[in-house]
């Protein structure tokens, strides 16, 4: 593109405002994450080295700081969250690179780091359970709330492979639209009963929500002293104002 | 002895301070500013911005040259240093919601002050220099703001400026050299985040503190407004003070330290408890690195350049350009230094004035917010034609002022200030 048709089109977007990548107007679960759980998080963490880490990475996540927020000692996160290889201070990069993302997927998958600030907790607990069979799909399947991933379905050993179902509608062109309305179970079983399928991926969408920012659960129990002292401060302040006003007419 | 006085000889303090008194005007000049500059004593509620709003910018230079020592102005490092600093440098999360809460803060604050001018005619002669260099201040913290919002170059950042930036094209002729002058480069780049940082860090900072000088020189050589918008150096007592003034410390000082609590109380809520503010703040797009192949889905500025960027898509393409929408929203800004001389009523203050100003205020400032609200959402019905009747109202209310100031009915000011 042009410099001046680049410049063109972002003011023609600006004016009109057209939203692009307009999202599917998909519903959206409740995550129901309970980031405050450490044995969730702890799940969550496993979760994500054994189905995530091999082709996402956390860039930003270093494995010290997981071990000092989850309650690990370094033993046990070498022994079950860690790469051989890696060190505790190293962050937690994938196996696979960028380069052979694209070259496998066609895609290189996204860092994961501070996906559940971008995306929000409900965003990841929906798309985690809506993949469905899609045979047109190279991988097979395809995904109610993200159209076209080049993700596979990863947790099909677990969840199975729904399957879609879809009501036609004529549109006012007279043509015929074909809407996904919602998802089956389908002929391949997983491993997980679904109650258990939605607490796996409610454990992982919580973990990930621990990764986009780590400090968040220090910073709101310190914020709760900073906001009672400053209350102090501020009675005090009057007491001093009303104090120094009390001859002024 | 029952009672003992402090003992007059001199300690060593005091000794200091003479010493410093005979080479440079400390005594003095806290006797002219603080000590012995007498303020009305019939301030209200409307008159503790003014001090915030100095504390914010202390806190937002101070959190800022912290910021600066871990981040990295380039394009490869930008995103991964805030991250750096999120996560990594200490206390490091804590000034940087300090520093983004507070650029929101700043605006909060500013649009209250200017609204108290509004109210109690703080801009009318002899003051109409402190109220262009408040304009100025403005204008600066625009400036500071928007540059500052590419820093952390998440997705937002990115696309952000890039529409801003494509603004100026729009202008004939010299429109697309102009863009690519402000952006050193045929897009945003990592060379125009370096400039930016330059103009974030160095350049409007200066420009700031300079105005801000400017702006208390300007209001300490002809003394503070007050509510009823009267001047209190008309009735002066024997010793030649204002009788109804009081000094500025210890009284202001004192009643600003307790408004600065309360400030500080709701300021802290929301750095520690909601600093993306449901979005407002920090946007959900900006936690992706800048992607110049992916647009966020809906693009807005930040919710303090809402009110001006509804009024750019309120304005139609007309002649085959856009450029209409863009003088529009400069237009706006330009306008507010002429209102001292538009306010033609013999009143300064909103309490002796008659209904129509009173209506005319209170439905600009209903404006100014539903504008704000109507430049966060898509350009669709029922904010598009809520933009235009807003962009209407809000030049309406600046250029009728003439008029209708001068033809209302005002009640007698009282000669002394009122509780």
């Amino acid at each position: 593109m042009s410099a001046l048709a680049r410049i063109a089109a972002v003011f023609a977007l600006s004016v009109s405002g057209i939203a692009h990548a307009a999202s599917t107007g998909w519903p959206l679960q409740e995550a129901g994450t309970d980031v405050g759980s450490l044995a969730s998080l702890q799940r969550g963490a496993r979760n994500f080295v054994n189905y995530c880490l091999g082709c996402h990475s956390a860039k930003y996540m270093r494995y010290s700081q997981l071990a000092q927020d989850l309650a690990l000692t370094e033993e046990e996160l070498r022994a079950s969250l860690m790469f051989t290889g890696t060190r505790i201070y190293d962050t937690m990069e994938s196996a696979m690179t960028a380069e052979q993302g694209r070259q496998w997927f066609g895609n290189a998958p996204p860092d994961l780091s501070l996906i559940a600030r971008s995306r929000g907790p409900d965003y990841l607990f929906t798309f985690l359970r809506s993949f469905y069979a899609d045979p047109s799909r190279p991988t097979g399947v395809n995904n109610a709330v993200l159209p076209g991933t080049a993700m596979p379905h990863v947790l099909a050993p677990l969840q199975g492979v729904q399957q879609p179902r879809f009501e036609t509608t004529t549109g006012e062109d007279g043509r015929e639209v074909r809407h996904l309305v919602g998802l089956d179970p389908g002929g391949v079983p997983g491993d997980l009963p679904a109650a258990a399928f939605d607490s796996f991926v409610r454990d992982t969408v919580a973990f990930l929500e621990y990764v986009a920012e780590p400090h968040k659960a220090r910073r709101q129990q310190l914020g709760v002293w900073v906001v009672l002292f400053l209350l102090m401060f501020t009675a005090f302040a009057w007491f001093l104002y009303k104090e120094y006003w009390k001859d002024v007419k | 002895m029952a009672t003992q006085e402090a003992p007059a000889v001199p300690g060593r303090m005091a000794a200091l301070g003479a010493w410093i008194d005979a080479r440079f005007p400390m005594s003095t000049l806290w006797k002219e500013h603080m000590s012995g500059y007498m303020a009305p004593k019939n301030f209200n509620f409307w008159y503790y911005f003014g001090s915030i709003a100095l504390f914010v910018l202390a806190l937002q230079i101070v959190t800022g040259i912290f910021l600066t020592m871990s981040y990295k102005p380039s394009a490869e490092e930008a995103f991964g240093s805030v991250e750096y600093i999120m996560r990594d440098v200490e206390w490091g999360w804590l000034l940087r919601y300090l520093h983004s809460t507070g650029a929101s803060a700043f605006f909060i604050v500013i649009y209250l002050h200017m609204f108290r001018a509004l109210l109690y005619g703080s801009h009318r002669k002899p003051r109409e220099l402190i109220w262009i260099f408040g304009v100025l201040i403005y204008l600066a913290l625009m400036a500071e703001a928007f540059f500052g919002y590419l820093l952390p170059w998440g997705n937002m950042s990115y696309w952000g400026a890039q529409v801003i930036v494509s603004l100026f094209g729009s202008f004939p002729v010299i429109g697309e050299g102009l863009v690519e002058w402000i952006r050193g480069d045929y897009f945003i780049s990592d060379i125009t985040l370096n400039r930016f940082f330059a103009l974030h860090v160095v350049a409007l900072p200066l420009v700031l503190i300079f105005l801000v000088v400017a702006h208390l020189l300007a209001l300490h050589e002809v003394g503070s407004n007050n509510p009823d918008g009267i001047e209190i150096k008309k009735n002066k007592g024997p010793d030649g003070r204002p009788l109804d003034g009081v000094p500025m410390h210890p009284y202001y000082t004192v009643k600003d330290i307790f408004g600065l609590g309360v400030f500080l109380v709701l300021f802290a809520a929301v750095v520690f408890f909601a600093p993306e503010m449901g979005g407002l703040f920090l946007e959900a797009p900006n936690f992706e690195p800048a992607n110049p192949l992916l647009t966020p889905e809906h693009i807005a500025p930040v919710w303090y350049f809402t009110p001006f960027y509804a009024m750019l898509r309120a304005v139609p393409a007309f002649a085959g350009t856009q450029v209409w929408g863009v003088l529009v929203m400069f237009a706006a800004i330009v306008v507010l230094f002429f209102v001292p001389w538009l306010d033609r009523s013999p009143v300064r203050s909103i309490r002796y004035r008659g209904p129509i100003y009173k209506t005319a205020l209170m439905l600009f400032a209903v404006t100014f917010i539903m504008l704000g609200y109507c430049g966060l959402k898509p350009a669709a019905e029922p904010f598009k034609t809520m933009s235009v009747v807003g962009t209407l109202y809000y030049f309406v209310f600046f250029l009728a002022m003439p008029w209708y100031t001068r033809i209302e009915k005002t009640r007698p000011e009282p000669a002394r200030v009122t509780k």
